[in-house]
């Protein structure tokens, strides 16, 4: 197991070595730097600039600071269009944000999906299990910037129970719309894997054996079918986890959120490159070690598996 | 064996030759008739090929260009560009007065490109490189997919934002990237497929009579990976569907004048309270009928023809 784990991180570590390197190469590569405008800087003060961000370094050199101060100091440097702010304060003020109603999406499209699923395995065939199914087709055709203008429509401009935008510290009825928006679409997965993974697992000879000894059936769902139908829904949740943390820019845009994803796009339309490349590279980061985390609890989990 | 067979021989094989040509299926044509029989996935087929007319010939139903601004009708859009028939705007207007019927044509004939490009660069390079990391095995392969495996853990859509940011925003620019990103899940379904197809007679009886590694690939593995490929095409034609319309979601894929039904549900997304209901309802529409149709073929065809569920 230790050496599955080592390897494991032995992978991951030159991922994010790599994302660094390519984002660093990619925004070298840009033509023309952050700070040309039309009316070109006199000589002397763009010296100063490009001092100042240690852009008048050789290439290699610094390449070499990025990627030292981001992995050894986790500083990603200042940012080149909000002046008086870091990438760092950029990210600290965006990030809980995301985190706020990212994980809650996460927990309810995990909480309900494998509900929804496990009840229409259990009731196979009865209006639950078309109900379930139902959703799952629909929801394949309403990612997340779908979803949002629907529900902004029909919550917000018609019956107004709800915002349509706007944080104010993450109240309640702030979180709601962009909860369900980015969620239900993974929602809508997590029940179709679990309802087709729980119908196998029912079908197995080892829940005939519980059946036979006359176990009762919450028993026999709970203590003896949830844990090999949860391998398959574990194994989806990093590609979940991947699609949220990019359906959380939609949400940021759209409903105004403030969270990281604004900061994106806004730095996308002015090429504040530091911003964009802190941003992939933290996001890299999360994804890769949540990826981790998944894999070495599906290998904990799951007998079968070799290391 | 003489060189001569008699002729009653030759007869007999012919006329076996002709009864096995009336009795034999293919396997195509076995697929073509579970397609057939599989409701959902006709209509879905159906619609699919409704949904093509209206892309590439519904332009010469247009009134108007999809670029044609009618200043008249800006700031009057609620009560002037509504869809009717009379004004010829069958859709309505969007925003800046242009006419939103032409704009959806364009938008789901971009839509679409992009789409089948995605997925064509995923099926001839995804294809070859799982084939390829497959039938060679042992180091390479290992190298080859872990290669795909941290590519895959890069969250691709920041990346390819950025790329755009980069390099500037084009519709090149769009299919490059889509097309770098979308081969990766096709590769490891080829790739496991071809372990299976490696072991098979007709490859090892191939690679005893001395044809090459790449021949063998080529002739032999590829065409026997093609019911695979294709499924998975179908399904991954609304993936990059989406993942263009959300990239013109942001306004950061397609430009104007070019439109996308992304962008197009963004731009009705951002007026939808100004009482101008119809300039989301419409790219909405052709959006989600777009997706369920290839959905709906792509399962079709996977019960047809992916061996697994026979």
């Amino acid at each position: 197991m230790l050496n599955y784990v080592l390897r494991r991180v032995a992978v991951a570590i030159p991922t994010i070595l790599l994302l660094v390197v390519i984002s660093f190469v990619l925004m070298y590569a840009a033509p023309g730097g952050p700070f040309n405008s039309e009316r070109p800087l006199p000589a002397q003060v763009m010296a100063n600039i490009e001092a100042r961000y240690g852009l008048d370094q050789p290439y290699w050199k610094q390449m070499a600071n990025y990627v030292w101060n981001v992995v050894v100091h986790f500083d990603f440097g200042p940012s080149f269009q909000y002046r008086d702010r870091t990438v760092n304060d950029v990210i600290a003020q965006g990030f809980p944000v995301t985190l706020t109603y990212g994980f809650w999406s996460f927990i309810v499209a995990l909480v309900v999906g494998v509900a929804l699923g496990v009840a229409a395995a259990i009731r196979h065939n009865s209006w639950l299990d078309y109900l379930a199914v139902g959703i799952s087709i629909g929801a394949q055709v309403l990612p997340n910037f779908v979803m949002a203008p629907i529900l902004v429509l029909v919550f917000t401009l018609w019956l107004g129970w709800l915002p349509g935008g706007g944080w104010q510290g993450g109240q309640i009825e702030y979180l709601i719309l962009p909860v369900i928006a980015l969620s239900t679409s993974y929602m809508a997965s997590i029940a179709r894997i679990t309802r087709s993974s729980m119908l196998e697992v029912l079908n197995a000879g080892f829940i005939r054996t519980a059946r036979a000894k006359g176990l009762p059936t919450s028993r026999i769902i709970w203590k003896h079918a949830m844990k090999p139908t949860m391998l398959p829904v574990l194994s989806y949740l990093g590609p979940a986890f991947v699609g949220m943390i990019t359906g959380s820019v939609i949400i940021d845009v759209f409903f105004s959120t403030g969270g990281i994803g604004q900061f994106f796009v806004n730095s996308a339309f002015n090429r504040d490159y530091s911003v964009i490349m802190g941003i992939t590279i933290l996001v890299g980061v999360l994804t890769v070690t949540f990826n981790l985390v998944v894999d070495l609890l599906y290998a904990w989990i799951d007998p079968k598996i070799r290391y | 064996m003489s060189l001569n067979p008699d002729p009653d021989t030759a007869d007999r094989l012919l006329a076996a030759q002709a009864a096995a040509e009336v009795k034999g299926r293919s396997l195509w044509k076995d697929a073509r008739q579970r397609f057939m029989r599989n409701r959902a996935a006709v209509a879905g087929l159906v619609a699919l090929v409704l949904i093509c007319i209206f892309a590439f010939f519904g332009g010469f139903l247009a009134q108007y260009e999809p670029d044609y601004v009618d200043f008249s009708l800006i700031g009057s859009n609620a009560t002037q560009g509504v869809p009717s028939f009379e004004t010829g705007h069958y859709f309505g207007t969007d925003s800046s007065g242009r006419d939103l019927y032409a704009r959806t044509v364009q938008g789901t004939r971009i839509s679409l490109l992009v789409g089948i490009v995605g997925a064509g660069v995923a099926v001839i390079v995804g294809t070859l490189y799982g084939a390829i990391a497959g039938y060679k095995g042992g180091r390479t392969d290992g190298a080859m997919m872990r290669t795909v495996d941290i590519l895959m853990s890069v969250p691709y859509m920041f990346v390819l934002i950025l790329m755009l940011v980069i390099f500037g925003r084009s519709i090149l620019m769009l299919f490059i990237g889509i097309g770098l990103i979308s081969w990766l899940d096709m590769s490891r379904i080829a790739r496991g497929q071809t372990l299976t197809i490696k072991g098979k007679e007709f490859v090892e009886a191939a690679h005893a009579t001395g044809v090459r590694p790449m021949t063998i690939i080529l002739r032999h593995i590829v065409p026997n990976l093609l019911g695979l490929v294709i499924v998975y095409a179908t399904l991954l034609v609304p993936q990059m569907i989406i993942t263009e319309s959300f990239i013109s979601f942001l306004g950061l894929g397609i430009q104007e004048p070019n439109t996308s039904l992304g962008a197009l549900i963004s731009n009705g997304a951002s007026n939808m309270q100004y009482g101008v209901i119809w300039q989301l309802a419409f790219p909405l529409f052709f959006f989600v009928i777009t997706l369920f149709a290839f959905f709906f073929v792509g399962d079709g065809l996977r019960d047809a023809l992916d061996p697994k569920d026979r």
